[in-house]
Formats: C-alpha cells, sequence, structure tokens
C-alpha cells in the first residue's frame, strides 16, 4: 500500500509519520527544503508515541510515484492549491480529505473523479520543526464514504490508520459527525479568534449576564438549528464537546486565534463561511454566525 | 455660582478651562492624578485645537477640600461614576449634578447619592497631552434635561445650560434629553466595538458593505429599545454613522474603544452594548447581536488577566 499525504503541518505530519510504520508514505510538502529535510532526517513523533518513521518526501506532485490513497491534509485555505497540484494525476488514487468546516470534498471533485472519502479529525499535535511533531491529543479521526465511494473502502482506510498507531473509526454516514466539528469549530475557533481567549473555562461561563458562555450557547443553538433546517442529525452535542475541552487542563490554542495573532489568513470561509451559506441555503436565519463571520473577515482585512 | 468638574480628564477639562473663564463662576476640579492636579494649581488649565484657552481654577485629589458647590459636572469614564460621585456626594447636598459621560447608567448611579440630577449628553472631545495640557479635537453641542426619577429643577439646569453656552461650549435645556443621549450610545455602540474587535477605522468599518449590515443591526435593536421606552432620537444614528465614515470627517478614526484596546485598558462596554441589553431586557425587547458585541469585547478584556 502506497499513501500520499498532501501537506505536512501537525495533523499531516501525524498521519504520514503513523502511517510509514505499515504503509509506503509520501508527502508532498509545499517548500523544497522541508521536502529535503524529511527526507535527510526522517519525520520524528514524541508526545503520545515515540519513534522516527522514514518517508519519501517532494515538494511538486511531478515527482512523485502512483499511490493508491492520497490524504489531503493541509488547512482549509490551502486546499485549492493541494487539490490542484493532484489534478490529472493518479488515476488509481482515493482521495481523503481532513479539512475543518464544509465543502472540501467538492473542491477537489471539481478537480478530478477519484473516489472521495471524508474525514473529520479531532487528534491534535504541535510541529516543533519540519521535521518533528509531537502528538497531544489522541482523540480519533471518523472517517465516512463521500459520493459513491464504498463504505467497504473506507473501514479499510480506517483498519489502515488503527494498524498505524492512531484511533480512527469508519460511519457510513459521516455528515452528522462532520456538522458537530462544523458548530463547534465555527463557534470556538472564531470566538477566540476575536476576543485573543484560548479555549478556557471563559468558554463555559455562564454565571454573568455579559459572560462568554451565553454567546457559546447561542451559537451553538443557531448552529443546531442551521443542522436540522439541513435535515442533519448530530452525532455530539457542540456545548457538550465545549463543555468538555475546557475541562482538559492546558487550553488549546484554536488554529484561527493563532491565525490572526500571526496575520495570516484564516479558516473562516470554510468553517464560518460554510455554516452562513447552509443557512441560507436551507432558509433559516443565522445571524450570530453571520456576525461572527464578518468581524472575522475583517479582522483579516485590517492585516493591512 | 460653584462649579466642580467630577473628573477631570479630556471632556471635564473641556468644561472645567472654559467655564473657568465667566467671571460669576468659580470653578473646582476633582480627579485622582495628582500630577495633573498639582499642574492645573501651579500654572492653570491649559486647552489647545479647536480653542486656545488657559483657565484657572482649584483642582483637588481630596473629596473632602471641595466646598459646597451649586452644580457638579460628572465626566469621569462611566465604570468610575459611582465611586467619584460617593466620595463627592457632599458637595453637592444643596446643588444639582449633571452628566456629560458616554453610555447608559450614569444618571442611575449619581441619583444613589444626590437629589437633584441633570441628564446630559455632550458632542465635544479631546485627548490628555500632559499633565494640566488637554488637546481640544472636536467642538459639538451639549444637551441637559431632567433625569425623571430624581430631577434637577428647570430653572437650574438653564443655568448651567446659560453659563456653558457663555463660556463657549454651546448648550441647550430640555425637557427630554433622552433623545440625543440614545442616539449618541446606539452610535457608539454600534461602531465601536465593530472597530476595537476588527482593528479597523471607522471608515473602514463603514465601507465593508457586509460589516456595515452589521452595524445595521446593532442599531436597529438599539432603536427598538430606545422606542419601546418611547424615546424619540433627535437624529438617526445612521445618518451620523454614514456623515462620519466621510474622508473629511472621521473615516481615519479609530474608535476610542479600539484606542483602549490597543493599549489594554478596561473598555466603556459594560454602559454602551451591556447598558441596551439591560435596558432592552426591562423593557421586553430582545438584543442579541448587543448580547453577542458584549460578550466578544468581554471576553477581549479578560483575554489580558
Amino acid at each position: 500500500m502506497r499513501v500520499c499525504v498532501v501537506g505536512a503541518g501537525s495533523i499531516g505530519s501525524l498521519f504520514a509519520a503513523h502511517l510509514a510504520t505499515v504503509a509506503d508514505v509520501l508527502v508532498l510538502t509545499r517548500r523544497e527544503n522541508h521536502a529535503r529535510a524529511l527526507n535527510a532526517q526522517g519525520l520524528r513523533v514524541s508526545g503520545r508515541n515515540d519513534f522516527t518513521a522514514r518517508l519519501t518526501a517532494a515538494s511538486t506532485a511531478r515527482e512523485l510515484p502512483e499511490f493508491e490513497l492520497g490524504i489531503i491534509a493541509t488547512k482549509a485555505t490551502g486546499l485549492e492549491a493541494a487539490a490542484d497540484s493532484l489534478a490529472g494525476h493518479f488515476p488509481a488514487a482515493t482521495i481523503m480529505t481532513v479539512q475543518n468546516g464544509l465543502g472540501a470534498e467538492a473542491v477537489v471533485r471539481q478537480r478530478g473523479d477519484w473516489p472521495i472519502v471524508s474525514a473529520v479529525t479531532f487528534m491534535s499535535g504541535t510541529k516543533h520543526s519540519d521535521t518533528h511533531v509531537e502528538y497531544i491529543l489522541d482523540t480519533p479521526t471518523w472517517l465516512g464514504p463521500y459520493g459513491q465511494t464504498p463504505y467497504e473502502q473506507v473501514r479499510e482506510i480506517a483498519g489502515l490508520l488503527v494498524a498505524s498507531g492512531l484511533k480512527a473509526e469508519a460511519m457510513p454516514d459521516l455528515l452528522p459527525a462532520q456538522w458537530s466539528k462544523l458548530i463547534f469549530n465555527a463557534t470556538v475557533n472564531g470566538v477566540a479568534a476575536l476576543t485573543g481567549l484560548p479555549h478556557d473555562r471563559h468558554f463555559a461561563a455562564e454565571a454573568d449576564v455579559s459572560d462568554l458562555g451565553h454567546l457559546v450557547h447561542d451559537l451553538v443553538d443557531e448552529g443546531r438549528r442551521v443542522a436540522a433546517a439541513a435535515g442533519v442529525v448530530l452525532h455530539d452535542d457542540p456545548w457538550e464537546m465545549n463543555v468538555l475541552a475546557t475541562k482538559r487542563g492546558s487550553a488549546h490554542y484554536p488554529s484561527m486565534l493563532e491565525d490572526v495573532e500571526a496575520h495570516r489568513e484564516t479558516e473562516v470561509e470554510l468553517i464560518n463561511g460554510a455554516l452562513v451559506r447552509e443557512a441560507g441555503r436551507s432558509g433559516v436565519e443565522a445571524p450570530l454566525h453571520a456576525a461572527i463571520y464578518r468581524l472575522v473577515k475583517a479582522k483579516e482585512a485590517s492585516y493591512g | 455660582m460653584r462649579v466642580c468638574i467630577v473628573g477631570c480628564g479630556a471632556v471635564g477639562s473641556l468644561f472645567a478651562a472654559n467655564l473657568a473663564q465667566l467671571d460669576d463662576v468659580d470653578v473646582w476640579a476633582f480627579d485622582l492624578a495628582q500630577d495633573h492636579v498639582d499642574a492645573i494649581n501651579r500654572q492653570g488649565l491649559r486647552l489647545s485645537g479647536a480653542g486656545e484657552v488657559v483657565g484657572r481654577l482649584r483642582a483637588t485629589s481630596d473629596p473632602r477640600e471641595v466646598p459646597s458647590c451649586d452644580f457638579g459636572i460628572v465626566a469621569t469614564k462611566a465604570m468610575h461614576t459611582a465611586s467619584a460621585i460617593e466620595a463627592t456626594a457632599a458637595a453637592f447636598a444643596k446643588g444639582c449634578v449633571a452628566t456629560v459621560q458616554n453610555g447608559l447608567g450614569n444618571e442611575e448611579a449619581i441619583a444613589v447619592q444626590t437629589e437633584r440630577v441633570i441628564r446630559g449628553t455632550t458632542f465635544p472631545a479631546g485627548k490628555m497631552l500632559e499633565p494640566g495640557h488637554v488637546q481640544w479635537d472636536v467642538e459639538g453641542d451639549t444637551t441637559l434635561g431632567p433625569f425623571e426619577p430624581r430631577p434637577a429643577p428647570r430653572a437650574e439646569i438653564e443655568r448651567l445650560a446659560e453659563a456653558c453656552t457663555r463660556a463657549g461650549m454651546p448648550t441647550v435645556a430640555v425637557a427630554d434629553a433622552r433623545g440625543p443621549q440614545w442616539r449618541k450610545v446606539i452610535f457608539n455602540a454600534a461602531t465601536n466595538p465593530v472597530g476595537a474587535l476588527t482593528g479597523l477605522t471607522h471608515g473602514r468599518v463603514c465601507e465593508d458593505p457586509a460589516l456595515r449590515r452589521l452595524v445595521t443591526g446593532l442599531v436597529d435593536e438599539g432603536k427598538a429599545v430606545a422606542a419601546a421606552q418611547h424615546i424619540e432620537l433627535d437624529a438617526d444614528p445612521e445618518d451620523l454613522i454614514d456623515h462620519a465614515a466621510r474622508p473629511d470627517v472621521a473615516y481615519d478614526h479609530k474608535a476610542s474603544m479600539l484606542q483602549d484596546v490597543e493599549v489594554r485598558r478596561l473598555t466603556e462596554i459594560d454602559y454602551l452594548n451591556g447598558g441596551i441589553v439591560r435596558f432592552g431586557e426591562q423593557h421586553g425587547v430582545p438584543t442579541p447581536l448587543q448580547r453577542a458585541i458584549w460578550a466578544l469585547v468581554k471576553g477581549l478584556e479578560q483575554s489580558w488577566r
């Protein structure tokens, strides 16, 4: 089995290193010196697991041999470029997307007719260097078929991930889990980006009238109504996901907060933007999510 | 007559220095910034910009030094109203106390300590340059009227308005001063926090159509809360917002709340958006966007701790 991981941020690095213990792994990086470093030094995992994986990296798709499974693990902001680089190649591949938000599968579909597998991942890591990722939260990756992809194929990929030492679960219908995470991310990431707060106890505080937990709750409830209007029954309650995450001890810095602090483009378009567009499609109002979406977009515009 | 300015920051200084020009007005200033107080007592209170003025007045940081006054003009930031009036209330036992502050709830806090309260709204603005010296940026009108639950007598309100006007601070006394107050509050609550959360100047907030719609959503909630109290706005906040966005007016202006968050200073959000939410609750008007903005700015303040 040959697997290509596109994008070697923290999530891509975690997939690539673990899969390299059970498969032949290629990594497609954006920067050439990143690929060179991976080829020379391998990829070290620390934290929950501890090993160094050998793999083959390249910075252009032309240099890659055929593969059977492609995992696009870029941020949502890098998805289009990643999918462009695969277009017209790798006819035997199945492509798996793990981006936050909604719509990643459709972006890939526009570039080719590969079978597509949808995934959401709850694992987290911190990249300490191009060749070292720390595996922090070993929460699972959930996978489901997109379009006509057979479920059996999804189960095989989930099995491969489990065999590699990651947690994974196949589901016949991923939408309920995808929407739970969408609502969670739209709420928590958006509020964190605007307030500068990591995902800490403030997000669950509801004692005073102006406490942030009320807004978080209202955003979750609004997201629930959008999901219901779209005919989706949620897999997990995003409010409970939020409360649980704030009790983990060390507060997580949502990527959207890191992005605005570094004056980078955020994933707001595919997360909050997607939720607001889904609301519009289903004919329900989502004024609070629309406000968060507009404010984060405006914050991006202020970078100058 | 004797007037004490309670809180002699930028706006308080505009009233203090101008009123001190009048022979028939004895001006005092109460402020906690000792270097500012000392500078005023040493060399007078100087204004530059829209007017060049030096006012001779007595300043103190000790409330026990303030003599009995005919009028108080409270000009602190809204979060300091209660403590400032509690400290100085004895001086106004026979007098009237006006607020020229931002936001909602100042009159209520003053009325806890004093009998005769004047609701006020002022548009002049400035900034502190150094102790004893204030930049006068914007001229504008002031409106004074009775605070209905504990009103100052009409004749007294007119006497204070006349003195301010004569001193170069155009001021009108009206029967219902809620209209200008709510117009200003709605304007500030719809624009200041959006600037503070995004980092954009007033003009840039207004030229992004989607963001401008969010501002309108906030204005509409504020108008609904005002309407539920039968308050007639003296102008449409929307017109003021568009006017201020013009390149020759305040396109490049960073809202004071954005200036606050840039230096991690507590904002007046509780008295702007928080005030609209509280009055909305009392009158059964939902204000979901005002609540959301209030919580976001509170969260931003909490991120500094």
